[in-house]
């Protein structure tokens, strides 16, 4: 029996080109507040001249993680600025900072309904496992065509791609809290918001910490990607490197990427421990 | 007069806990219940009142239903079927907002493990459900801080509750449970994680604490040494049904059935009775009566002391039939002659530890209350004979 294939690729591109006829007022204002906000940070990190920026992080790295984290903020942001990768650096930590601000809004509360509602938990699941597996290349192209090129489908693709770590954290951190101690939440009459924000959240805030950590990290890991699709920053310096062949030049970009990525790691890992200190 | 009033309380656990219902109707046991209907039968039926101002103690083995039992009292689980009354009003029926407001005014809860918030201080755990119903910071700081000293951790406020030990981290669950002023705190075996040692001296501040705050307690144990030390009438529980319900005197004297007889076998009973339920009537006389009166009331009684008591009952000491001879021949009065050392213990006092006292000691034991005054005697064949299982003599049962 030959059965015909299912038109499963034209069904999908069908479904874009109706969602972008139809929604494409909402897609604007989407990509206005997207487009606003990376560009307020990147204004914000660009405004003052680079040794003052690299002086305010260090201070925040010295409070945040003592002298060692100071002093490889000192080295590593002067080592960026020396290779005269400061702006472009600057550009992509905007795009992670946006994307992981937005991911972290959306995350958080998608997190708490999965860990208050087995339904919810039940649906969102295997939606994050599909957002995870399947490849990154693959939503740039509906991002693009929603979005147009630039740093905005970047931003869109980013928090697709590392958004799960923060609901699966999340929805795990307040699930972990003990049966005990929700059962005594309860049992003094909590109300389901004062036993979320006053028991299950702080409770559970270094696992939902590790799961922000994680997608931090995971959206930095799109920096290059995101610079296939017009994203200004460092991504795009490596990816020009690579398919020119300019090995020096892309281990250049790829070093301060790697700054970066190790910064905002420590950063927050560290950011909780401040408090118990 | 009751302050809850349970019926025909039963919680099945399982899809359809409605078809549960009537297989129970029917007759059918937890067993047959379980392996054919695929439902669990946490608590059957069950029909109690607990009475304002008394430790009721729920006890029995793990998976007899005790914790649901305890559990239902607040809705923390929601029972199948059944009624509880709370002076009267249904606390099935409430709505969210109702319990809600029960739950903070009315009963409080004290857990196995603790159930300490770890991220909140010692004085931050007390203040919780104060806090949750909105009290103002200042208010409810000091009711969490008299709740504090109330269980002895003035001092602690401060501290994190992992810095503590396990009976310290039970006293700021008890602190927690009273700040709000309950009428009922439930105490889900609540000393199960102490050690022995520590386990009794709780068992003994929370008689002491009871004498002075006068709360309603309804505590959970499977520890049967515990449910009749501190429990005023005890509720056996098996499968989710109530075997016995009764003082700890009735179950351990006339068992219900043999599940309960079974249970208390191994009592050691000199662990449970005390001084108040052997102790007999002594023969007394006032010293005023002379020595003269005394001989002959030991003559006519077939005794050969007498116990010296004042007007007010107050315990002077003992005389002997020699030594009301001597006080006649050398016309001496009675307290001249009278014997002041006499052993004396509280009636309250365990009977395993009168052992040494009455091996020291040929005379009887004066039984005498907080003021002295004599309320009986005890001597070695009472407390044989109530060592050996048999029931305690005229008087003695609470």
């Amino acid at each position: 029996m030959n059965i015909p294939k299912l038109p499963l690729g034209r069904m999908v591109e069908k479904l874009e080109e109706w969602l972008t006829l139809y929604f494409g007022p909402v897609f604007d204002f989407i990509h206005s507040v997207i487009g606003g906000m990376v560009v307020g940070i990147e204004t914000l990190l660009t405004f003052l001249p680079s040794l003052v920026v690299i002086l305010l992080i260090t201070a925040l790295a010295y409070w945040i993680g003592k002298w060692r984290l100071g002093l490889f903020a000192l080295i590593g942001l002067l080592l960026i600025d020396n290779l005269g990768l400061w702006g472009p650096s600057m550009q992509s930590l905007a795009l992670v900072l946006a994307s992981s601000v937005l991911a972290v809004l959306i995350g958080v509360p998608i997190g708490i309904l999965c860990a208050q509602s087995g339904k919810a938990r039940n649906i969102i699941t295997p939606v994050l496992d599909f957002m995870q597996t399947m490849p990154a290349f693959v939503y740039l192209l509906p991002a693009v065509s929603f979005f147009s090129l630039g740093v905005v489908p970047g931003v869109i693709a980013s928090i697709i791609f590392a958004i799960p770590p923060t609901i699966r954290l999340t929805n795990l951190g307040i699930r972990q809290v003990s049966e005990e101690l929700v059962e005594a939440a309860d049992a003094f009459g909590s109300t389901p918001k004062q036993k979320l924000f006053k028991l299950q959240l702080p409770i559970a805030m270094p696992t939902i910490m590790a799961g922000i950590n994680q997608t931090i990290m995971l959206s930095l890991s799109m920096v290059v990607i995101s610079s296939m699709i017009g994203a200004q920053g460092v991504g795009a310096y490596v990816y020009r490197a690579v398919s020119q062949a300019k090995t020096g030049a892309g281990f250049e970009a790829g070093l301060a990427i790697v700054v970066l990525a190790i910064l905002l790691d420590r950063l927050t890992q560290n950011v909780l421990k401040i408090k118990h200190k | 007069m009751p302050i809850l009033e349970v019926k025909q309380l039963t919680k099945i656990f399982g899809q359809d806990a409605r078809k549960g219902l009537t297989l129970l109707e029917q007759g059918w046991s937890k067993e047959k219940i379980a392996k054919e209907a695929k439902l669990t039968v946490g608590v059957n039926q069950a029909d109690f009142h607990i009475n304002e101002g008394e430790i009721f103690v729920i006890m029995g083995l793990s998976g007899s239903g005790k914790s649901t039992l305890v559990r239902l009292l607040n809705r923390l689980i929601d029972p199948t079927a059944g009624r509880i009354l709370f002076r009267g009003q249904d606390v099935v029926k409430m709505n969210a907002e109702e319990l809600r407001q029960f739950r903070r005014k009315n009963i409080g809860m004290v857990f196995q493990k603790f159930g300490l918030f770890p991220h909140r201080t010692v004085l931050g755990n007390a203040e919780y459900g104060l806090e949750v119903q909105g009290v103002d910071k200042k208010k409810r700081r000091e009711l969490a801080q008299q709740a504090l000293e109330l269980v002895g951790l003035g001092g602690w406020e401060n501290h994190r509750p992992d810095q503590l030990s396990g009976g310290m981290q039970q006293r700021v669950g008890l602190a927690r449970g009273l700040a709000n002023d309950p009428d009922v705190l439930l105490m889900d075996e609540a000393f199960s994680a102490l050690d022995p040692l520590i386990r009794k001296d709780m068992q003994q501040e929370l008689l002491e604490l009871q004498d002075r705050v006068k709360k309603t307690i309804v505590f959970i144990t499977h520890d049967l040494d515990e449910a009749l030390r501190i429990g005023d009438r005890i509720a056996l529980m098996k499968d989710g049904v109530i075997v016995q319900i009764g003082t700890p005197e009735e179950i351990l004297i006339q068992p219900a059935n043999k599940y309960v007889e079974r249970f208390v076998e191994d009592v050691d009973l000199s662990k449970v009775l005390t001084a108040a339920h052997v102790m007999k009537q002594p023969e007394m006389i006032r010293p005023e009566r002379g020595p003269r009166v005394a001989l002959q009331l030991m003559r006519d009684s077939g005794v050969s002391s007498l116990y010296v008591t004042d007007k007010e009952m107050k315990l002077l000491g003992v005389i002997t039939a020699d030594d009301a001879a001597r006080a006649i021949k050398e016309q001496q009065s009675i307290t001249d002659v009278m014997r002041r050392e006499i052993p004396q213990v509280r009636p309250d006092v365990l009977l395993n530890e009168l052992f040494e006292l009455m091996a020291e000691s040929h005379l009887p034991l004066a039984v005498v209350d907080e003021r002295d005054r004599l309320k009986g005697i005890v001597i070695k064949g009472a407390v044989l004979s109530a060592l050996a299982g048999n029931a305690v003599p005229e008087g003695g049962l609470a």
